[in-house]
């Protein structure tokens, strides 16, 4: 069974302009957010997106843009009572 | 890397000759002091200091031809990827991302760029291969620039599958990974093997809590046999002991049945049905009725299986960051007020009971 998170939470956005379609977001992506489409990437479900950043950092052509992070609520947590940057040590 | 022999780690079976000297051999079959370490690190045992030592090894016969896998130097993953390709013959190069797994070396960067420039540098790669190439778990992408790699060192990344057992396959289908093998998945068996773990974290205040029930119950009307203090904590205590398991075992084992897609609400959900049953059979519990009581216990249960549920965020494969502060923004106020709210009226109930 799939399983669904929050709707419309995600910060992932495309560049067409930028894409070449060489298809490496379509590689590392671990929720198949991506398909190539007549030489283009599109995003299929951006709410599968957990953010990881993979797609970004991979992009050679820097069409892709993406506030990453760890889906970790101990993590912010820890981060909140810090005062600093989500950490989960 | 040169490892003298009185210092080879019994995992290590012997020494592979190369172009730049010895390079640690291993083979696909792991010892029993390899599955009895794997036992205690699911067991949360020494589970921080699991490693290997960086660097190049061997597995089984690789020549200068042979393909070069990438992996974190957690013990736990190198043992599973060597596991997974009985028969084959290939070059691992291990990354020091101090002993974590490689997604989550990744998401902190110790599975990263840098990293693997500087150790293909130290082990002299370049030297040992004729190829240019790298195999890459796609789990290590978002610590990872391909193309970065490529510009600084000639060394082209491939990424390979996300599940070790996958690997085997890949190579032998031309490096081709299907679908299936590039999808994170979180079955109800990965659910299973991460949720003891969840309940062991929680121990600290299970005990607290026992400590307090059983203070409480000492405060009886009269002055109560030890015994019998004793019987009724444990009966007190069951109602958050389920409080508990749901946060930690039955919301992550029932996760895609649980209607709504936040884990609070998922854990606050299953929370209350379980408050409302104790709350129907408090003599059950060792505990009188009282509305004060119920009324707590209806606070605080839930309030505990859903901070427990948001926690297990932590766990999964495909809780978003923006979603998960969503939930900590909007959730977490609520929930420690009505947690506190809880606890309150807990005692103001004991004290009623005392006093008439
Ligand atoms: S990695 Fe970048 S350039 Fe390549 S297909 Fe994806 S978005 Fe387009
Ligand atoms: S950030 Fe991660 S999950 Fe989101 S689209 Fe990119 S690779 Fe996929």
């Amino acid at each position: 069974m799939k399983h669904l998170y929050l709707k419309n939470v995600s910060t992932l956005s495309l560049d067409e302009e930028k894409c070449t379609g060489c298809g490496l977001c379509t590689s590392v992506c671990p929720h198949s957010v991506f398909e190539i489409r007549s030489s283009k990437a599109v995003i299929l479900d951006k709410d599968a997106c957990i953010e990881c950043g993979a797609c970004a950092k991979n992009c050679a052509f820097s069409a892709i843009r993406v506030v990453s992070g760890v889906g970790c609520a101990f993590a912010i947590l820890n981060g909140l009572l810090r005062g600093s940057a989500p950490t989960c040590d | 890397m040169r490892l003298l022999s009185e210092h080879k780690p019994y995992w290590v079976t012997d020494l592979a000759d190369t172009a730049i000297g010895k390079v640690p051999r291993v083979g696909s079959l792991l010892e029993a002091a390899d599955r009895l370490g794997t036992l205690k690190v699911r067991l949360d045992i020494g589970r921080n200091s699991y490693s290997v030592p960086a660097g190049l090894y061997a597995l089984g016969q690789p020549d200068e031809k042979a393909h070069v896998l990438v992996t974190a130097n957690y013990k736990l993953t190198f043992d599973t990827l060597r596991q997974a390709l009985p028969g084959v013959n290939c070059w691992l190069l291990v990354l020091n991302t101090k002993g974590v797994n490689v997604w989550c070396a990744a998401g902190k960067g110790t599975f990263g760029t840098e990293e693997l420039l500087y150790r293909l540098k130290f082990t002299r790669l370049d030297q040992v291969v004729s190829h240019r190439a790298l195999i890459l778990p796609q789990l290590g992408a978002p610590g990872i620039s391909a193309h970065e790699v490529a510009k600084q060192t000639g060394f082209k990344v491939i990424y390979g599958p996300v599940r070790a057992t996958d690997v085997k396959a890949f190579l032998a289908s031309g490096l081709k990974a299907t679908k299936e093998m590039r999808r994170v998945r979180f079955d109800f068996v990965d659910r299973a093997a991460v949720t003891p773990i969840e309940l062991v974290h929680t121990f600290r205040p299970q005990g607290l809590i026992l400590a307090t029930l059983f203070v409480l119950n000492l405060l009886g009307r009269q002055p109560q046999l030890w015994s019998a203090a004793f019987t009724n904590t444990m009966l007190n205590f069951l109602p958050f002991l389920g409080a508990f398991t749901i946060g930690c075992v039955l919301v992550p084992l029932l996760l895609p049945w649980i209607p709504f897609r936040s884990f609070v609400l998922k854990g606050l959900s299953t929370g209350l049905i379980w408050a409302a049953y104790v709350v129907m059979n408090l003599p059950l519990f060792g505990m009188a009725p009282s509305p004060v009581t119920a009324v707590a216990l209806m606070l605080l249960l839930p309030a505990i299986s859903a901070f427990l549920a948001l926690n297990f965020t932590g766990s999964t494969t495909y809780t978003s960051f923006s979603g998960v502060k969503k939930e900590v923004r909007l959730g977490l106020k609520p929930i420690l007020f009505s947690g506190a709210l809880g606890i309150i009226l807990m005692l103001v109930g004991k004290a009623i009971q005392v006093m008439t």
